[in-house]
């Protein structure tokens, strides 16, 4: 009764993998504890971290969960290239079937939520309010919520790695095979809670981050004048706002199905399975905008920066973004041509896909004006948008290819459709973010970033991505289908090898990626960005220290062009020295960490079936949202001496590197 | 602001709380009454019609969706105060891209899961198959 | 290279040259985004119901040879129930007229008649749901039930929270007074209470007038 369901048969003492894993992490993490208890760094992560309301410092925490999911994430993807590069010929491999497919599942949803959508919300929390001349998000107390949330999920989906089970349906949890009678233990439902909880936290930053841009821009500022990576920002807060609550309303009606005995998509007494993969699919379309459009404004910026020149078609680019951000809601049923809505309702998808991909297409065009006649650069940031360019295009052809329905009746759910969402996603999302952290690591940090490390990182990454990926494309035109553990057809076999070598690669492009972190680290000093801006930048953002202060701007910048900060260069601006009011600032805040802890409780309670837990975090849920809503004094002032005092400290490091330079 | 001058303001303009300019509107007794009273009318006859199946079915079913339709505009109109002033026009601007996309989900869901029931459910007729 | 072109023209000093920082910081009062960071929030609620009703609009009609609407609606009892939700509408309109006036008093009063209809709406509605399920028309009986439970029962739950939410600002309100910021909590809270009488007018319209017609 007071443990609901959970008994010691949740703890994973049968399988060895598990219990390795579960050792290496107690170590990991009593070794990290230990060291934070030894340098007395809790109240400094408390004070400093877990309750700041500082958007940068929100971001950054969103970039380091991302990171180390991305290699919980990276491991899943490790463990089923090997199964499937020796499961030939009768051998079984070494992961039964119930093992494996948590992997392939926890793989896509990992990915998903809990690398992508932190790292993306991450990038665009630390920049926006930048961009636009502002010193912060419209909600910061909420911004600290939902990255607390967000991370409650991702705890939520690491714990079923040793208590209990993941959910073995795929990254969708399509029904009928995710309802309570085929998958009756605890997978599912870490899945369901796990995502329910997060998506709280995203549709909020969401709300947070369209009202920021919405209102806290800089006098000056037009729409038509923020930097490309705001507007992309806003079109993919937007598709946020107006897609994850799709996500909710389903989730919660699968989870209804298995808690409450409901019919919404079972087989029986007038469910309908089908109805699940239509709306989960209204949501799962524009999700994949969500995590590319930030990325092709991330690419606007390094392209303009590097090469020199005001991005070519300004105009063209938003409204192309635009466009993409409203055809999203009309392709959504490509991803199951095959479920059976006939010839008609197919063709009018099969159409608005093709046309989707135009406003891409005119995207990439106005880059490469951008680049033609530039003074190229080839920093780190402009590798890897060109590595993007060339990748990201092959994976948007293969989808054009796979929009035509009759095509896609034979390569759906094959390894083709992997080859080109990780084409896509790689190419696209995971070598934008690359060239994100490149570009704003010195802004963030103060340093600039290895550069010997971060070229072996981005070659074993775009080499071994299309070793591991290429074969995909293989194996799918001749007939394989995903999700397999063990295969029949030994002509298959010397692909799997070859695509397990290159996830080596890319295991050495991350491990790089690692090291480029450290070493950069150590060799601050060395790598100090003095300036606040290495790379001769355009937008806002470069105007301040780095990193910036916790107010951003000592005063509010006055737009007059885009790319306001090039312009203000090349107006001979004079920094204000003197002359600082002092400035309000939100409070830090324990509140989020406390309402995302008891989310966490309550999630894992009806996880478990723990039903007085649930009922009793709940109330403490919501008794404690209403007690935080008592507290009306939330904010503080810094001192106009504080900012004079931050302010000549930045004077002094500029007239150090003109001397110096 | 002198005494005088502060008791010859209407009372409904009272808003000297809203330093940065209000544009808030509150409405007032006038549009609120004319709101109450429209939607009871709009509620009574479409229960009406359905309780006494005055009209066809098929009739009735347009009709009480256009009342229904006409009833959330008034209730945007005079109690949520929707105009394109709000919010600088982002409050109606956010509003009509809502109404987009779930125009766009529903009848797009009911069209797709027809032609899905149609093909794929059990005792389906192959003759009605497209 | 001449800028002139591109110069922000309320932004210039008289000898035509740019300004870059205003002499007064813009000031962004608290609560500044409040009513627009709202907005968008109920904008996402609005497609949450949407997707119920397009679920509805899917299996609504499978019975599962269980009870069927016919069998199931009191269509007097909801439209008693129906006025209960406009006459709380128009009663929280009244409170904000008086929010207005800085009536406290009568404001409190106001919402307090609110509270009392929305109550009325969530019991009569109780009944409801508990004479469906004693006849047998429980959630789990057919896709139908399942979807009529849901959505009604989703609407009912953020009437239950808006009512919690109202008790709580009353008890706010009595403690701090109509400060700016128990001002704009009374708005959100407005348009949040208009927005689930919206919600109810494609429910009564959708579910159970139609529910009466097929």
């Amino acid at each position: 009764m007071i443990f609901g369901r959970l008994d010691w048969n949740a703890l994973p003492f049968h399988e060895p993998i598990l219990v390795v894993t579960f050792a290496v992490v107690v170590l990991g993490g009593l070794a990290t504890l230990g060291l934070i208890t030894r340098y007395k760094l809790w109240g400094y992560l408390w004070t400093e971290w877990f309750t700041t309301v500082d958007h940068k410092k929100i971001g950054i925490m969103y970039m380091i969960l991302g990171i180390i999911m991305l290699l919980r994430g990276f491991a899943d993807a490790v463990m089923m290239r090997l199964q499937q590069a020796m499961a030939f010929g009768g051998a079984e491999g070494y992961l039964n079937a119930h093992h494996y497919d948590q992997i392939f599942t926890a793989h896509g949803v990992i990915m998903i939520f809990f690398v992508a959508m932190p790292l993306i919300t991450g990038l665009m929390n630390y920049l926006v309010p930048l961009q636009i001349g502002a010193r912060d998000v419209s909600f910061p107390f909420l911004n600290n919520f939902s990255f607390w949330m967000t991370t409650a999920g991702a705890v939520l989906v690491m714990a079923s790695l040793f208590i209990g089970e993941f959910a073995r349906t795929g990254w969708l949890a399509y029904p009928p095979l995710s309802g309570i009678g085929y998958s009756p233990g605890v997978g599912v439902d870490y899945y369901i809670w796990a995502l329910q909880i997060a998506g709280v936290g995203t549709t909020l930053s969401g709300i947070n981050l369209i009202a920021t841009i919405v209102k806290m821009r800089a006098p000056g500022m037009g729409l038509m004048k923020m930097p490309v990576f705001t507007w992309t920002s806003l079109c993919a807060n937007v598709l946020i706002v107006a897609s994850f609550p799709v996500l909710t309303a389903v989730l919660a009606l699968l989870t209804a199905d298995r808690y409450i005995g409901t019919n919404f998509f079972t087989n029986d007494f007038g469910g309908n399975p089908m109805m699940y993969v239509n709306l989960i699919w209204i949501w799962g379309h524009p999700e994949v905008y969500i995590l590319i459009l930030p990325l092709f404004g991330v690419f606007s910026e390094v392209t303009s920066t590097f090469s020199g020149k005001k991005l070519f078609g300004y105009t063209s680019m938003v409204y192309a973004t635009v466009v993409i951000t409203i055809l999203s809601y009309l392709v959504w049923l490509h991803h199951f041509f095959t479920m059976g809505s006939g010839a008609s309702v197919n063709s009018f998808f099969g159409i608005t896909t093709m046309i989707i991909s135009i406003p891409t297409g005119a995207k990439l065009f106005n880059w490469l004006f951008t680049m033609y006649r530039g003074r190229i650069r080839f920093e780190l940031p402009m590798m890897w948008t060109v590595a993007f360019m060339l990748t990201f295009v092959v994976g948007g052809m293969t989808g054009v290819m796979l929009a035509v329905p009759p095509a896609d009746f034979v390569l759906h759910n094959s390894l083709f459709l992997i080859a080109h969402f990780h084409n896509v996603i790689i190419g696209g999302v995971l070598f934008g973010l690359f060239a994100a952290i490149n570009f704003w690591w010195p802004k963030a940090f103060g340093f600039k970033l290895d550069k010997k490390w971060g070229l072996v990182s981005f070659w074993c990454w775009v080499v071994g991505f299309w070793v591991a990926f290429a074969p995909l494309y293989v194996l799918g035109f001749m007939g394989v289908t995903r999700r397999m553990r063990v295969f029949d057809d030994p002509s298959y076999q010397i692909w799997f090898i070859i695509a397990a070598v290159g996830v080596g690669i890319i295991a050495m492009g991350i491990l790089a990626m690692l090291i480029q972190f450290a070493v950069s680290i150590l060799n601050r000093d060395k790598l100090r960005d003095e300036t606040g801006d290495p790379w001769n930048g355009r937008t806002l953002e470069w105007a301040t220290s780095s990193p910036p202060p916790d107010y951003n701007f000592a005063r509010t910048p006055i737009i007059h062009d885009s790319d306001a900060w090039w312009d203000m260069k090349t107006r001979g601006y004079e920094r204000p020295t003197d002359g600082y009011k002092p400035i309000h600032m939100p409070s830090n805040t324990g509140a989020g960490v406390i309402l995302a802890g008891l989310a966490t409780v309550m999630g894992f309670a009806l996880i478990w079936y723990m039903w007085w837990l649930a009922a009793l975090s709940f109330f403490a849920l919501i008794a404690y949202a209403i007690f935080h809503t008592f507290n009306y004094k939330r904010d503080y002032y810094i001192p106009a001496e504080t900012v004079q005092a931050t302010e000549d400290a930045h004077t002094k490091a500029l007239a150090a590197a003109a001397a110096k330079g | 602001m002198s005494a005088e001058a502060h008791n010859d303001h209407a009372v409904d303009h009272h808003h000297d709380d809203h330093h940065h300019g209000d544009d808030h509107d509150h409405g007032s007794f006038k549009t609120y009454m004319i709101g109450f009273l429209l939607s009871v009318v709009l509620t009574a006859i479409p229960f009406w019609l359905v309780m006494t199946e005055a009209l066809a079915p098929q009739t009735t079913g347009l009709v009480i969706t256009a009342f229904a339709v006409v009833q959330i505009i008034v209730h945007m109109v005079f109690f949520l105060h929707m105009n394109h002033k709000s919010e600088g026009g982002w409050n109606m601007l956010a509003l009509i891209f809502t109404i987009v996309i779930v125009v766009i989900a529903v009848a797009g869901s009911v069209w797709v899961m027809y032609h899905l029931n149609t093909n794929m459910m059990p005792t389906h007729d192959m003759q009605t198959m497209g | 290279m001449s800028h002139a072109a591109s110069l922000n023209p309320d932004y210039v000093d008289e000898a035509g040259r740019p300004i870059y920082h205003p002499v007064e910081e813009p000031h962004h009062p608290e609560g500044h985004s409040t009513m627009l960071g709202f907005w968008m929030y109920l904008m996402s609620d609005c497609l949450i119901f949407a997707m119920l009703f397009a679920v509805y609009a899917v299996v609504g009609a499978n019975y599962a040879a269980g009870p069927s609407p016919k069998d199931l609606f009191d269509l007097p009892l909801v439209a008693l129930n129906t006025s209960m939700l406009l006459l709380s509408s128009i009663t929280y309109g009244f409170a904000m007229l008086a929010m207005v006036r800085n009536r406290t008093a009568q404001m409190q009063i106001w919402l307090a008649i609110t509270g009392v209809f929305g109550l009325c709406f969530l019991g009569i509605e109780l009944y409801e749901f508990a004479h469906m399920i004693h006849l047998g028309a429980t959630p789990q009986r057919s896709a139908f039930l399942s979807a009529f439970f849901v959505l009604v029962g989703t609407h009912g739950l953020h009437v239950t929270f808006g009512c919690i939410w109202l008790v709580t600002l009353m008890v706010q309100v009595w403690r701090k007074g109509l400060i700016p910021a128990n001002k704009r909590r009374l708005m959100c809270l407005s348009l949040f209470w208009h927005f689930l009488d919206v919600i109810w007018i494609g429910v009564f319209t959708f579910v159970y007038l139609f529910g009466m017609l097929r």
